[in-house]
């Protein structure tokens, strides 16, 4: 247990950040020049740190799988980002924004971390106002905010729906206007396969050119992971297609600590799985849950022949809907966190109240809003989104109500860092949704965007030369070192591997098979037997891939079967790991339900005595059972509470 | 459903390229265009044939990695959408459908039906931004914007970057692209400031790249996904004209 070192600063919570800037130490201007630093991603976050870190002048890699930087699935973020503005006067501060982040994080994350979070939040509207984002306006030129799940405030700042595009593309800005300074070399199309470490020290990745099928070696005094999180390990999320954890997964292996990996959000309001070809979910913004409405009827024979097709929803009398959200959480009503939502929708479907053709549906009525705003005001808030539900669905929420159902979405657990996002390997950074820090077991809504901007933007470039001010004699190492040529020879080896098995089942086939596990065991609501199970499952599932997968084509030029199964092939192994810690956290908090430990109302019950750490799993071999380490999560500067959306 | 597939196959950026045809069946209405293309995949990795290679990654219409000309349009036979939006509900049963990649010479084929877009990148390169560094910028509220400004510099904003507009234009013109970056960019006071190196260095670059000129018959705008306006194509103009007159 002594192996875990957050590093967080002396002083009381409001101070702590200051307090690590004024004493940390610094790279200067001419020493920057020297240093080289390996970015992997390019969302929200490793854009953001790319352009920022090549503006202090560092020599930065920065690597991405798409075919350009602007296509990372930040682009797909549709409803906002908070700050701690108070623009509209409505009581907002840093300390409040703090507060409903631990809260809503089911007091689960770690206290210094969150409000320092919460301190640059503003920074980053103010940063992106200045890059040209279009942020929606009053009449009177000001920003407009909207409010989002968790918060009793306003503090949403968003584009439409459509707020992680114009984000994403502000940072692509300042990313391309560094690559043409040539502070930044970009590398589309290039995965990274693994991490070499020299000394105890990250060095730098080996990766694969994705057009060429060329296996190369970079060299970097640090090395940044900002690869976003590990949903789609259920296959069906809301994640994009090519969304994985490998590079996590891969630095775990290497020794880095994986935190709280059972930790997955759910969302709330995702259009429906519609068939076994499905290949993946869409969302529909939380953004709607401020004028939509959620309900199933209140009498089952009512949702049988929704069911049936002999009854429209729209034709439902307003006496025979059950509006349960209001019903159960009159303070919070449709607005209550993303957890409490799903698993409320969960259960009146369980007890077979949901709609749709296959009863694993609830509405979302925009009814009463338009009645009350007109149409035209609806649309222009959300027309977008009405739009990529009518062409999905082939139906008209302006009249239907929209049919939702939780999916998974976001990955609060991820590569454990201390207070200075450095991961337990010296050099090696983690920021974005691919760290673990900010939100606990539950992430509020438009909070991952201001996390990652603020890692990427404020946090990182600050943090990171605490430790390259000691690398400033280091010089850049030749790629021929032992290191280098060892990690790559063990990649090829592991390709060619895959290449040889020739077996008779699609890489998609064993994924599916392992979503079904996941998302029945590892879902919405967990238990030990069904946890231990999963395990099981998981290592036959495994077990079958390395003798039975397909790979057609060869190592040379585009594979994208390859790509898909040096994915899997992680993904096998990481879904474990999410079982083993579900299993192990004994108390349901935020997005982690486990059903053993629940109140007579069916709330979630967190075990406080024993459960409030970070629960941080160190890799200890193939086959073997990874070792705990637990980070106790002290809190002082908030009281921890049970949740109440009551 | 079952359908004919024509798919375009070609091995690499300098091999010839051909057609060849494949059969899938029971396809629902409800699966999306490019779930249909999976299933087509999964078939042909289990007769052995390599799978056809295509670009595609959200899978909700917002990342612009997906391409394709179906049947003769770029992103298929609908409106406002891209190709993974596009649902089967769109085809008749028994159609054969033909599948091409975009084609233009800014644009060279990589494999089947993936090209390479490097050029987008290299225009927004040369100017498609606001030369600000992080930290030390005014208050988000110091610089009022008016609505109808920060409306329309939303709507020229919201382009995707996927090309629907270079594959349609006869003449292989980005315009539609450029013009969405300088007419965003102009329309904001933050923009301002480098308006007319923008729209000269961008449109230079644009030259550079190898794409045609814009004659302005509209096609690009009938067919972006995201419906952007030819509009923004006149305030360029403008904007490089006014550079012009300035040099």
């Amino acid at each position: 247990m002594s192996k875990i070192n957050s590093k967080i600063p002396e002083g009381p919570v409001a101070e702590k950040w200051d307090n690590f800037k004024a004493h940390q130490n610094l790279v200067n201007p001419a020493n920057k020049r020297k240093l080289d630093i390996i970015v992997v991603g390019t969302g929200l976050a490793g854009a953001s740190a790319a352009a920022s870190l090549g503006e202090l002048g560092f020599n930065v890699k920065n690597f991405c799988y798409q075919d350009s930087p602007r296509r990372a699935h930040s682009i797909a973020a549709q409803g906002g980002i908070n700050a701690a503005k108070n623009y509209p006067n409505d009581g907002d501060s840093i300390y409040r924004l703090f507060y409903d982040t631990v809260k809503g994080g089911d007091y689960r994350a770690r206290e210094s971390n969150v409000y320092r979070l919460a301190q640059v939040s503003n920074d980053i509207i103010d940063q992106c106002v200045a890059q040209g984002v279009p942020f929606a306006r009053e009449y009177g030129g000001l920003l407009d905010n909207r409010s989002f799940g968790g918060a009793q405030v306003s503090r949403t700042f968003y584009a439409r729906g459509q707020t992680g595009q114009q984000l994403l593309l502000g940072a692509y800005g300042a990313l391309n206007r560094q690559i043409a300074k040539g502070t930044v070399k970009m590398y589309p199309r290039t995965e990274m396969l693994d991490l070499v470490v020299v000394d105890g020290k990250a060095r730098g990745i080996i990766v694969r050119n994705l057009i060429t099928g060329e296996i190369e070696r970079h060299f970097g005094h640090a090395v940044v992971i900002a690869t976003g999180g590990y949903g789609n390990v259920f296959f069906l999320s809301t994640n994009a297609m090519g969304s994985n954890g490998s590079a996590a997964w891969q630095i775990y292996k290497r020794g880095a600590y994986f935190a709280n990996p059972c930790y997955v959000q759910i969302h709330p309001t995702c259009i429906p799985v519609h068939g076994e070809f499905q290949s993946k979910l869409t969302l529909m913004s939380e953004s709607l849950r401020n004028d939509g409405r959620i309900w199933v009827p209140k009498k089952k024979e009512d949702s049988e022949k929704i069911r049936a097709g002999k009854l429209r929803p729209e034709d439902l009398k307003e006496e025979d809907r059950d509006y349960y959200l209001e019903r159960r959480y009159p303070a919070f009503g449709n607005l209550v966190p993303r957890d409490v939502a799903s698993r409320a929708a969960k259960e009146r479907c369980d007890a077979g109240f949901g709609v749709g053709a296959t009863g694993l549906a609830v509405y979302l009525d925009f009814k009463s809003a338009i009645e009350r705003l007109g149409q035209n005001v609806i649309e222009e808030r959300y027309g977008n989104l009405f739009q990529m539900y009518e062409k999905i669905v082939d139906e008209n929420p302006y009249k239907t109500p929209m049919m939702i159902y939780p999916a998974i979405h976001y990955t609060m657990g991820g590569i454990w860092v201390d207070y200075e996002l450095q991961t337990s390997i010296p050099g090696l950074f983690a920021i974005g949704e691919a760290n673990f820090s900010d939100h606990g077991a539950n992430r509020l809504g438009a909070s991952a965007l201001m996390q990652g901007l603020a890692d990427g933007y404020f946090v990182l470039p600050y943090t990171i030369q605490n430790y390259l001010a000691d690398e400033i004699h280091t010089p850049r190492m030749s790629t021929d070192a032992p290191e280098f040529v060892k990690t790559e020879d063990e990649i090829k080896a592991r390709i060619d591997t895959l290449m040889a098995i020739k077996g008779s089942k699609s890489v998609d086939s064993f994924h599916k098979r392992l979503g079904h596990i996941m998302w029945d065991y590892v879902g919405m609501a967990r238990n030990k037997t069904g946890l231990e199970k999963a395990i099981k499952e998981i290592q036959i599932i495994r077990e079958e891939f390395w003798k039975d997968v397909r790979i057609p084509g060869d190592t040379k030029g585009v594979n994208s079967e390859l790509e898909k199964a040096t994915r899997v092939a992680d993904f096998l192994e990481l879904g474990e790991l999410m079982a083993r810690d579900a299993l192990n956290r004994e108390e349901s908090c935020g997005g982690h339900f486990r059903e053993e430990f629940q109140t007579p109302e069916g709330e979630a019950m967190r075990n406080d005595v024993d459960f409030t750490y970070a629960a941080a799993w160190e890799f200890k071999g193939e086959n073997t059972e990874p070792e705990l380490h637990k980070e106790a999560l002290k809190y002082e500067a908030i009281e921890v509470k049970q949740r109440n959306y009551k | 459903m079952d359908l004919t597939l024509k798919v375009w196959r070609q091995a690499n950026a300098t091999a010839k390229g051909k057609f060849e045809q494949y059969k899938v069946n029971d396809i629902s209405p409800d699966t999306s265009f490019l779930e249909m293309m999976d299933v087509m995949n999964e078939n042909l990795i289990q007769q052995g044939v390599e799978p056809v290679a295509f670009d595609h990654d959200c899978r909700e219409g917002i990342c612009g990695m997906c391409s394709l000309f179906v049947n003769g349009r770029a992103h298929g036979p609908d409106d406002d959408i891209t190709t993974c939006q596009l649902h089967m509900r769109k085809f008749k049963d028994g159609e054969t459908i033909t599948i091409e990649p975009w084609r233009a010479a800014a644009f060279p084929v990589i494999k089947d039906l993936m090209v390479d877009r490097a050029a987008f990148d290299k225009i927004l390169q040369a100017g498609g931004f606001v030369s600000v560094n992080t930290g030390g910028v005014p208050d988000a509220n110091a610089i009022p914007i008016g609505k109808a400004e920060a409306d329309e510099a939303m709507d020229a904003a919201t382009c995707i970057g996927c090309g629907a507009c270079v594959a349609t234009c006869k003449n292989s013109s980005a315009m539609l692209f450029v013009s969405a970056k300088v007419s965003q960019l102009a329309l904001l006071p933050q923009g301002k400031i480098e308006a007319k190196r923008r729209a000269k260095n961008m449109l230079a670059k644009m030259d550079e790249m190898g794409f045609g000129s814009c004659s302005n018959t509209g096609a690009c705008e009938v067919e972006c996904p995201k419906g952007i306006s030819l509009a923004h194509i006149a305030r360029f103009n403008r904007e490089f004209i006014k550079a012009k007159f300035n040099d």
